[in-house]
């Protein structure tokens, strides 16, 4: 199929909003989101820049508030003003910003801005048409308000530490890796933000956009929700596998130099075919105990999800499928086994670091991983690209991440001046 | 207590609540949960989503039709409960692409649609006709989504994917672990969440776009591109600082390298695999924990400053353990939140479902009622909307449950004609 080739002149699809965010930890990546998607988005810091420039870990691991890469990584594309929310001047200057923009992007606890005059319910009856997006670890009401939360414990209060660990329940639940909490609520977030802004089309209004960092890692844990929802049950967590409500059979497989990697058992007739060819041709057939289920599994043409563990005869032929998976991916490297399974059309992977993707061909092939130069250090670096080719309103990192109040000066004189 | 309760009082109506996404309708061939997922919350928000599928394979193309949970003995196409989660509030129709007459009615329902969306492997919506230059000939402002494994570029572009696998290839598996063990994974297709929930971004961008320009497009969503995303600081610790997440001792999750914490850590506490996750973001924290910790331990000097406790984080987390291990989880947290350090028992879906005012008092679990499984509950959305907000009452579609509205009230055709289409086998 023909690649969707890039305009180079297009602008994004936010081309032309505004986004107010003021900075936090939480927030930062759904700011990140927006400026990928062509939204003009000011990161509005204290004086002496937001705490998150602290982050580690730093450029060459020398701490300072321009070398964080963890704000390199959430604040790209944006550009910074700084402002004492506290201070009536600052405060009038942050009105005055909020009026030139179309999004307010504010993840502070609440009733901190409804106590500095400065909340949605302050801004709405002159400017009824903000989209003001809330960021809160519960929503900016209820029991639950006021608690204090990080990305680990929003993630083990919510479900998702529930479903993930090892099959050894004497080691602890495990929390997903890389801020998975904080990603989840940012990408509801930009969701909410884009139907709001959509709905102002028609509406002609703006609306308060209330997130719960909470609430979106509850509905982001699959099948422990609704298998308690609708049958009341309870899943267990297992070592690199979908947690259930009943155990499943190991999935990791060892490669011939040491990888790890994976396949999905065969179900098809076909694919059972498939698998004795390959076995045969590699001459390893006398490796599989049972290797006469695989051709039942092809007489039988394939067997069914809901049969295994019920029905006996084609729980062996899935067993006897998922032993010559292994039996192969033991006599192959992890990168022969992955492209020469998939080339067989067996859904097959091979378990990648972060760093081995942004350096894989096909992600390189694809344009994931992009340059961003930083004329500051006369350096350019390599940052996470698109999640999506749109060529007509392409996705794109816009720049490093500002400076502390690199912007002030420009953004707010040029609003002083129109109100001058 | 409102009126509405009482037997024999008719409810006033309810005012019609604008809906955000209302006069957008989308042509639906996506399925599972990375492609349904997206699709159900544009219809939650007042898209018209009409979900086709095969009437010769009566829908099993999306795995989930059928599957369990089920909510009583009951068993059956129409009766899986994931399927249900993730298909509310959609219309549904049965096509068959492979006669003309059905083709035919793709195009009429292309040519009256704003958005089409599939999650089938790269080429097969191709194959059955209707790749982008045909799409774009019915109507040239129709926004086509596609949504695969490893998109339709790249060496990779034909390879097949589902949850676990993608998760494995984009970095986020090997992300998620112990210290001292091999990767656990995620124990669930988190990338089929946020491939749906990406899916949602470029369906947005790709409206807003055509309303700006009247100009469509076809966009081209990767999940392990989208799970790449999500790497988090690691990957530029990488390319910047040359520092891979593959060293000794790491990763672990559980403990927080970005920013530095300690303790930071999921704790045993009493009772049979029940845990206690703790974070300290600073030495204010700790100070405040100190106080509660019994004994003379945690009041040790060396503990003070965020570098000691980092350089002694396994003697410190194995002191946290024994202090948490005979506690209840939840008096604990609480009682640790109280002194302002975040804390949280690790919940049972049960337990965040049923017993937690966080998700009950936001009405994160709303009732739907389908036509066959009758009243069951689902996933909410984690977002309200003060004049927009969602809606899910109706359950998923039974398969090819809305034909007549949708080939007859939308597209016109007569009674006369739907029937020829059924028993042609159109349908």
């Amino acid at each position: 199929m023909r690649e969707a080739l890039e305009d180079l002149a297009a602008v994004g699809a936010l081309d032309g909003v505004r986004v107010v965010e003021l900075a936090s930890e939480h927030g930062a990546f759904a700011g990140k989101l927006l400026a990928d998607l062509g939204a003009e988005v000011i990161v509005v810091e204290p004086p002496g820049g937001h705490g998150s420039r602290l982050f580690e870990p730093f450029l060459d691991d020398e701490p300072g508030p321009e070398r964080s890469l963890w704000w390199w990584l959430y604040n790209s594309g944006k550009l910074s003003v700084t402002l004492d929310l506290s201070d009536p001047v600052d405060a009038e200057n942050f009105t005055r910003l909020v009026a030139s923009s179309d999004v307010v992007l504010e993840g502070e606890t609440p009733g901190h801005l409804a106590a500095l005059g400065l909340d949605y319910e302050d801004v709405v009856s002159r400017q009824p048409e903000v989209v003001w997006v809330s960021l809160t670890p519960f929503g900016r009401s209820g029991t639950r308000a006021h608690e204090p939360a990080t990305d680990l414990t929003i993630l083990a209060g919510a479900g998702p530490a529930w479903s993930c660990g090892y099959d050894d329940h004497l080691l602890p639940p495990v929390r997903p890796g890389g801020n998975q909490g904080y990603h989840t609520a940012c990408l509801w977030v930009v969701m909410s933000t884009m139907v709001a802004l959509y709905a102002r089309q028609t509406l002609g209004l703006g609306q308060l956009v209330d997130v719960s960092m909470h609430a979106a890692s509850n509905v982001t844990t699959e099948a422990a929700t609704y298998e308690w929802l609708v049958a009341g049950e309870t899943v267990q967590r297992q070592s690199f596998r979908h947690a259930a409500v009943r155990p499943t059979p190991q999935r990791l497989m060892r490669s011939a130099d040491g990888g790890t990697v994976i396949g999905a058992s065969p179900r098809y007739a076909e694919e059972f075919r498939t698998l004795i060819d390959w076995v045969v041709e590699l001459g390893i057939d006398d490796r599989i105990d049972e290797f006469f289920f695989l051709a039942m599994g092809v007489e039988r043409g394939g067997v069914v999800l809901t049969e295994i563990g019920t029905d006996p005869e084609a729980t062996a032929i899935y067993q006897a499928g998922a032993d010559a998976l292994r039996a192969v991916a033991e006599h192959l490297t992890a990168k022969e086994w992955f492209l020469e399974a998939q080339r067989r059309g067996i859904a097959a992977g091979v378990m990648l670091a972060p760093e081995d993707v942004i350096e894989n061909e096909h992600f390189v092939a694809r344009g994931f991983p992009v340059a961003v130069h930083h004329e500051d250090l006369g350096r350019t670096f390599t940052y996470p690209g698109p999640a999506f080719r749109a060529p007509s309103s392409p996705w794109r990192v816009r720049g490093r991440a500002p400076h502390v109040g690199e912007h002030t000066e420009m953004i707010m004189g040029a609003l002083i001046e129109e109100v001058g | 207590m409102t009126v509405s309760g009482i037997a024999g009082v008719t409810p006033a109506p309810r005012p019609a609540r604008p809906r955000a996404l209302a006069g957008i309708r989308v042509c639906d061939f996506s399925g599972q949960l990375a492609g349904a997922g997206a699709t159900r919350f544009l219809a939650a928000m007042g898209a018209e989503v009409i979900r086709i599928e095969d009437p010769i394979a009566e829908g099993y193309w999306d795995v989930l039709r059928g599957v369990p949970p089920y909510v009583d003995e009951r068993r059956g196409r129409e009766l899986g409960g994931a399927f249900n989660n993730h298909n509310v509030e959609k219309l549904g129709v049965t096509l068959n692409l492979r006669t003309d007459a059905g083709k035919q009615l793709l195009r009429e329902l292309v040519a009256v649609s704003d958005v089409v969306t599939e999650n089938f492997a790269p080429g097969v919506l191709e194959r059955l006709g209707f790749p982008y230059e045909e799409l774009r000939g019915i109507n040239e402002e129709i926004v086509y989504v596609s949504n695969s494994g490893f998109g339709h570029s790249g060496p990779y572009r034909e390879f097949k994917t589902w949850g676990p696998l993608a998760q494995a290839c984009c970095g986020l598996a090997f992300s998620t672990g112990l210290g001292d063990q091999a990767p656990a994974g995620i124990g669930y297709s988190y990338m089929d969440h946020h491939g749906g929930n990406f899916m949602v971004i470029a369906i947005m961008a790709g409206l807003m776009h055509r309303d700006r320009t009247g100009e469509g497009q076809w966009i081209d969503l990767s999940c392990t591109d989208a799970g790449a995303l999500l790497n988090g600081p690691a990957l530029l610790d990488y390319t910047v600082n040359g520092r891979p997440l593959r060293r000794p001792g790491s990763p672990d999750s559980n403990r927080s390298r970005s920013p530095l914490m300690a303790p930071h850590g999921i704790y045993p506490s009493a009772g049979e695999d029940n845990w206690v996750a703790i974070a300290c973001r600073d030495d204010k924290d700790w100070a405040a924990l100190a106080t509660l910790a019994d004994g003379s331990w945690a009041a040790d000097a060396c503990w003070v400053v965020l570098g000691g406790r980092i350089d002694g984080e396994d003697e410190l987390d194995r002191r946290m353990a024994e202090w948490t291990r005979g506690r209840d989880r939840f008096e604990l947290a609480a009682t640790l939140r109280s002194v302002g350090v975040p804390a949280a028992a690790v919940q049972r879906p049960g337990e965040r479902i049923e017993l937690d005012p966080g998700t009950l008092e936001w009405g994160l679990w709303p009732t739907v009622t389908h036509t066959e499984m009758g009243r069951v509950r689902v996933d909410g959305v984690p977002v309200h909307f003060s004049v927009t907000d969602w809606v899910i009452e109706r359950g998923a579609p039974c398969l090819g449950e809305h034909n007549d509205r949708v080939f007859g009230g939308l597209l016109g055709h007569s009674e006369a004609e739907l029937r020829r289409f059924k028993e042609d086998g159109v349908l």
